[in-house]
């Protein structure tokens, strides 16, 4: 740029290059030349600010506004809204208040179940903090251990949330539903995926078929496999009501008892997102090195050796990642339970989700907004200490 | 059924015609041209589908456009509420029920009709009968809404399996329960399999909290109307608390043991076709089922299943100590047979309310396509119609049974289906339905989910009652309680 246009020459001695250019270049050209070097010097900022934008319109805005929202009463009137602040109100009726039963569950006391439980889930996060804070899993540093005191903080939360609902007799709220969709619902997800796509990574006959049968829930409509799962569970008058009948439980409904309901919403989200880790699997399992895998094979290992030995560690770091991808959707969870139980029986299907769409519907949008804000921060919490603690750590030890 | 088909395409053909006859002058000034009016309401063909159909009629002879969009029941007040509060006005008329227009009005979103309904005399006003014309159309004397449909719940019950048991029909709450609990398990449709004694929709986020309060009002309600069954008048206090509510509690959740097994997560979508389908001897519901069960192509209970007004009590809740008393002729004025009834017009039917925002050409077409609607010569046919979901609501549509034998009702059962309608109407102690700002939160919200967890069984009847006595509190003060009372009572008839 600095040549372009001005004359071919060799410099004298002394002569200061910038002033030979001014003197040389006529105004307008300097002008340009100017308007240019600071278009180059922007560059950069200027191809990236629409991007920024973008993002900080659509994401950040929403992101600000829900939490403002979360702080206010809203009511929706002639004219538009009218919003009172309340502070930290709203969260302190879910996690204290006439919301408690709904959003943490039943709090009736702690039975001694409980208190076991609680004090198991106590006494394994003190011995995993003493274990960092006694170096002995590694170097320790201020943002790992507050990391680790942040994340053993929720989990004797979520342990005692548990211990004094659960395990007390008393009712889950939204947020135990919830735990229970992602931990029980993406742990079947996840050994019937890898399961399935094991099998598929072997040399069976219509092995490509099977990998777009095995694909296509992943396509349908949520609303649609809600639905549909509705209908099929019907043990009266669904499809397969005969069979029902047939092994006596036609006067069975699955729908009015708490655990038979959950467990036919996880059968239902299963069915559609075993396709997505069976996939990512499938690939990850088709680059493991089959001259590892024939050595071991020459070596006399057998079958579950080789599963153990070579291929689960190729896999890891891809497995790990698909269930985090998996655990933050499942985290989402809200077509499947408000197609198929609307939340019932009582709440017992309601997830976090749910819970605060019908707030929404119940016309109170700053509750709403809080149940949103105590999701995010959970699933930021357990999410990023899954990957910190799991993820980079396995992904680490592979090098 | 042939001859009664033929009737009814008859009797709709002269509807037709009707319409035609008004064509040629209207298509001459093409009154609403251009004009595009938006409706919103419940997924069809219950009710939206007659909207497009009368829709298209309407098109054709004042050139006005009438779309119908739909949400689910439950969004319906929210997207209505939402569209018309932030200014969006994307909607010009809802359908809906009229106990929400109170909110609406008070918040200055509906547009006033009573200049239209002055100077429309083929509206015939004085032809709606007065609980609709009165209260259900009406806020603070002016008219806000059109009626389209009339709303009751009512008993059903079938004739044959309670004849074939020696069994009358239930007078009161517990006659029901016994009733219930005789035939339940007997094949009722003859496919040998067992079928049920009582048949409710209870699914949460649906419409079953009108069943708690069709159970309560007998309990809650004996000295008329205007003393209502959801808050003291005087206080606005919650009448939730007491052992006429316990009762009504007890009464909705022992019903389960004689329903079908998965009644928790039926809507009344889904009741429906169980008992078309002839599975139930005992049922509420609203006037839907009657022309419905006429519907040889759905229904197996044609002639089978008569109607009755909802049971009643022979005890009521004594409103000084909240316990239930044995009625005397002080205490029960309106008694029959010494048996309390207060019928309970359950949602009060569905209305056409008009955007207050919209522009002046689309809300006088709107008004002119709800009075189209309203007008004896559509709605007197297509209340006979059972997928309509549309129920008698004119004082014609009772005394007149011919539209009814031409859809395909016997005499008898035109007779008793509109009799037990009618003295649902004309009963000096009907239960209004709430009918204030925030109705959709005291009844969608608080009263749905508290007693869906009741009958669920992760709460007792103590821990509802109060959570809906707390629930209620809190959306009255949040409204305001000294004028929620007033509009409480307003909405009763109590004047001073």
């Amino acid at each position: 740029m600095a040549t372009e246009g001005g004359p071919i020459g060799r410099r004298r001695p002394g002569e200061d290059p910038a002033a030979a250019d001014v003197n040389d270049v006529p105004a307008a050209t300097r002008r340009g030349r100017r308007i240019a070097e600071w278009f180059d010097r922007q560059a950069r900022t200027l191809f990236v600010m629409p991007a920024v934008v973008m993002i900080l319109v659509f994401s950040i805005f929403p992101l600000i506004a829900t939490f403002i929202l979360s702080l206010s009463r809203v009511r929706l009137r002639g004219g538009g809204y009218r919003i009172r602040y309340v502070g930290t109100r709203n969260y302190e009726k879910q996690l204290f208040g006439s919301e408690q039963w709904h959003f943490l569950g039943t709090f009736d006391g702690v039975g001694v179940l409980g208190w076991i439980v609680a004090a198991a889930a106590a006494g394994l996060l003190a011995w995993w903090l003493i274990r960092y804070f006694g170096g002995r899993s590694g170097p320790v540093s201020v943002a790992g251990a507050i990391g680790r005191l942040i994340t053993a903080s929720v989990l004797f939360g979520i342990a005692f949330m548990f211990a004094a609902t659960l395990f007390s007799g008393t009712r889950l709220g939204t947020l135990g539903v919830t735990l229970f969709y992602v931990v029980v619902g993406c742990g079947i997800q996840f050994l019937i995926g890898l399961g399935l796509a094991l099998l598929c990574s072997q040399p069976i006959r219509g092995r490509t078929f099977f990998r777009v049968v095995f694909f296509l829930p992943l396509m349908v409509t949520p609303i649609g496999i809600g639905f549909t799962f509705r209908m099929m569970a019907d043990t009266g008058k669904g499809p397969f009501a005969p069979i029902w009948q047939w092994f006596g439980l036609g006067d069975f409904a699955w729908a009015v008892n708490p655990w038979t309901a959950r467990a036919f919403i996880i059968v239902g989200d299963s069915w559609q997102w075993i396709p997505f880790i069976f996939v990512v699997l499938l690939a990850a399992l088709e680059n493991v090195p089959r001259d590892l895998v024939e050595a071991g094979h020459v070596d006399g290992a057998g079958s579950w050796q080789i599963f153990r030995e070579i291929t689960w560690p190729h896999i890891v770091p891809v497995a790990a990642t698909v269930m985090l991808i998996r655990v933050i959707e499942g985290f989402k969870l809200v077509d499947l339970p408000n197609m198929m139980t609307g939340g019932g029986p009582g709440i017992a299907t309601e997830s976090m989700t749910l819970h605060s769409f019908f707030a929404w519907r119940a016309l109170d949008p700053a509750q709403s907004a809080a149940i949103s804000y105590l999701l995010l921060f959970v699933t930021v919490v357990l999410c990023v200490s899954y990957f910190m603690l799991v993820v980079r750590k396995r992904a680490a030890a592979h090098g | 059924m042939t001859i009664k088909r033929s009737l009814a395409a008859a009797t709709f053909g002269a509807a037709a015609l009707t319409a035609a006859a008004f064509a040629p002058a209207a298509n001459a000034q093409m009154k609403h041209e251009g004009v595009t009016v938006n409706i919103l309401t419940r997924p069809g063909p219950v009710i939206a589908g007659r909207l497009e159909q009368r829709g298209e009629e309407f098109k054709a002879m004042t050139g006005a456009t009438i779309e119908v969009a739909t949400v689910p029941f439950a969004d319906l007040f929210q997207k209505l509420l939402t569209d018309w509060s932030t200014g969006t006005n994307s909607i010009d008329v809802g359908v809906f029920a009229s106990g929400w227009a109170v909110e609406l009005a008070d918040s200055d979103l509906l547009a006033d009709l009573s200049d239209f309904v002055a100077n429309d005399p083929g509206l015939q006003f004085d032809d709606i009968a007065p609980y609709f014309r009165e209260f259900n159309q009406k806020i603070d004397g002016k008219t806000y809404l059109i009626t389209v449909d009339g709303d009751f719940h009512m008993m059903y019950y079938r004739t044959d399996v309670l004849e074939k048991n020696g069994l009358e029909p239930p007078d009161t709450w517990d006659e029901y329960l016994e009733v219930a609990a005789a035939v339940h398990g007997q094949d009722m449709n003859g496919d040998g399999e067992g079928d049920y004694g009582s048949c409710l929709f209870k699914k949460r986020n649906a419409q079953s909290f009108w069943l708690i309060l069709s159970v309560a009002g007998a309990f809650l309600q004996s000295q008329g109307t205007g003393q209502g069954i959801f808050f003291d008048t005087a206080t606005m206090e919650p009448l939730v608390r007491n052992e006429g509510f316990r009762e009504a509690l007890r009464i909705l959740k022992e019903t389960g043991k004689y329903g079908p097994p998965d009644e928790l997560n039926l809507d009344v979508t889904d009741t429906r076709p169980i008992v078309l389908s002839g599975r139930c001897a005992l049922l509420l519901e609203w006037g839907d089922i009657g022309p419905l069960s006429i519907d040889l192509t759905q229904s197996k209970i044609d002639g089978l299943v008569a109607s009755k007004i909802l049971p009643g009590s022979r005890r009521v809740v004594d409103r000084a100590t909240g316990k239930l008393t044995d009625c005397t002729p002080e205490l029960c004025p309106y008694a029959i047979d010494g048996v309390n009834h207060a019928p309970f017009a359950a949602f009060g039917g569905w209305s056409g309310a008009v955007n207050a925002k919209s522009d002046p050409k689309v809300i006088a077409a709107a008004y002119d396509f709800l009075s189209y609607m309203n007008a004896p010569e559509q709605s007197n046919f297509d209340v006979t119609q059972g997928w309509t979901g549309y129920n008698p609501y004119r004082i014609s549509q009772f005394e007149n049974i011919q539209p009814w034998v031409d859809a395909g009702f016997s005499q008898e059962s035109a007779e008793n289906y509109l009799g037990a309608i009618g003295q649902s109407l004309n009963s000096p102690n009907m239960a209004s339905d709430l009918r204030i700002p925030g109705t959709q939160q005291y009844e969608g919200i608080c009263l749905d989910r508290e007693i869906a967890r009741f009958l669920a069984g992760e709460i007792t009847d103590e821990q509802t009652m109060d959570n809906i006595y707390e629930c209620w509190e809190e959306v009255t003060e949040d409204f305001g309680r000294e004028r929620q009372g007033a509009l409480y009572r307003a909405s009763l008839g109590i004047t001073n």
